[in-house]
């Protein structure tokens, strides 16, 4: 009997998880380890790793999503690599190198397709999330940026080389997704947003000042540039990493958007898109994020400031606590109800977990060299 | 004139600081993988910015390389790195790059 349960427990030791174990996905996540081309599977709840996918090929600035089941992610790689992943049995589904070199990916609002953003050859694929089958190839002709999933079996695209953002909308043909290109959008694009709501998309513009938003509730879309002049009465810094759109949130009715070539955060009335405050910070931001309780937003930074955090009020724009958590944070994900929050720290080959109102240090895991973090709950947001 | 300007910087560079030691050039590796990749990709082979592989450099030379690292690309992305790198460092990364075959 003893014997026999010892046995047992050898067995589920020694296979890979199996996904009859019966376990829910709501606390888990994955760690992008970008050197290395492996994820790390973490659980929130255990604050530990449970063990490793590898063979994902060149992940740096990888990012994911997740299927509607929060069971399997589809893995974008730098190397134009998109791979499904199974999380729960820790094991690689399927891989296809799509493109020459990717940066970033979304999947629809229905789960069945699966985006993903290409720099060479410049343009978007779409591909069947269950097959990993091609479904649809746009070209755009230019590097492509802040690709989004809007409601409606639609992706929203901004286009680096040609200042364009490109709406697919595959609701009625998948593989002849219907396409409304907005023209003239501003100098490069770098990154771009969809709110919460799939309504605005927010582009940010690294070739002139300022940001435009894209209405998507306006037939046809309403185009709207805003603080065409931010930050130029001051010389511009220079820019050692792009900040990232992603992150930046809706919070008491103001976005937080990283500035760029000027270290602040510009505080911006959604209603209006008028500036209302800034905030200086240590270095040039890159992800500025609020909390999810929206009280706080919480920034990083570009090299060489990247050993630091610093944490915004929401209600008076001050810096509230300055933290250096170490070399290289690349990132930081919440726990969705925001109790705490999961720190990259590439250089020091450690993920660091904090409480996100004491800001004390729960936890460490081991990690190589992590870049983004990204938990299960991630499946049922929009515009991610 | 610029060009002038950096060319005078450059020799009063090299005259003043010597090149990187072990650990400086350690921490410069780890830089160009690291932070070049932010934009040209952690294996050099092209993101935002340009590759910047041995390969795709051939038949430029290092000091038009590393007058690009410490001034940036005007009208471009590439931000000058002045700040960060002294310009002996900067000609020690440009001649890591167009030596150093990577994966």
């Amino acid at each position: 009997m003893m014997l026999k349960a010892t046995l047992a427990a050898l067995l589920l030791i020694a296979s890979p998880a199996l996904a009859d174990e019966l376990r829910g996905t709501g606390d888990l996540g994955l760690i992008v380890e970008r050197e290395a081309g492996s994820l790390l599977v973490v659980d929130r709840s255990e604050r530990a790793a449970l063990g490793r996918i590898e063979g994902l090929g060149d992940l740096s600035h990888a990012s994911l999503v997740y299927s509607p089941d929060e069971r399997f992610a589809y893995v974008f790689g730098r190397d134009g690599g998109l791979t499904k992943v199974d999380i729960l049995t820790r094991q690689m589904v399927r891989r296809v190198v799509q493109a020459g070199n990717s940066i970033g990916g979304a999947i629809s609002d229905d789960g069945r397709l699966v985006a993903v953003a290409n720099y060479e050859p410049g343009g978007v694929k779409v591909f069947d999330a269950e097959t990993l089958e091609l479904v649809a190839d746009v070209p755009m002709g230019s590097k492509t940026v802040g690709i989004a999933d809007a409601p409606g079996s639609r992706f929203v695209v901004a286009t680096w080389d040609t200042g364009e953002v490109w709406i697919l909308d595959h609701s009625t043909d998948a593989a002849q997704p219907a396409v409304t290109k907005l023209e003239g959008i501003g100098a490069n694009p770098y990154d771009a947003l969809l709110t919460g709501d799939g309504r605005h998309y927010i582009v940010g513009l690294f070739g002139e000042k300022g940001l435009v938003q894209v209405d998507l509730w306006q037939d046809p879309p309403k185009v709207t540039r805003f603080l065409p002049d931010y930050g130029k009465d001051l010389p511009d810094l220079p820019v050692y990493k792009m900040p990232h759109l992603q992150g930046w949130t809706l919070a008491e009715g103001l976005f937080a958007l990283p500035a760029v070539g000027l270290h602040q955060l510009l505080w911006v009335d959604a209603a209006d898109l008028t500036e209302i405050a800034r905030t200086d910070l240590a270095g040039q931001p890159v992800f500025a994020l609020a909390r999810p309780d929206k009280r706080e937003v919480w920034v990083n930074f570009a090299p060489p400031d990247n050993d630091k955090l610093q944490v915004v009020d929401v209600l008076t724009h001050e810096v509230l606590d300055t933290l250096t958590p170490g070399k290289g944070v690349l990132h930081m994900e919440f726990a969705p109800r925001g109790r705490e929050v999961w720190l990259s720290v590439r250089d020091e080959d450690r993920v660091e977990i904090r409480d996100t109102r004491t800001r004390e240090v729960l936890g460490e895991i081991e990690a190589r060299a992590p870049s983004g973090i990204f938990f299960t709950d991630r499946a049922h947001r929009t515009g991610l | 004139m610029a060009r002038l300007a950096l060319l005078l910087a450059l020799l009063a560079g090299t005259a003043v600081a010597g090149p990187p030691d072990a650990a400086r050039q350690d921490q410069l590796r780890h830089l160009v993988r690291q932070d070049c990749g932010s934009c040209h990709g952690l294996r050099l082979t092209g993101g935002l910015g340009r590759p910047i592989t041995a390969g795709a450099l051939a038949g430029r030379d290092v000091d038009d390389l590393s007058g690009v690292i410490l001034d940036g690309m005007p009208g471009t992305a590439m931000p000058g790195w002045r700040p960060l790198l002294t310009e002996d460092e900067a000609r020690w990364i440009a001649d890591y790059l167009l030596t150093t075959e990577t994966e």
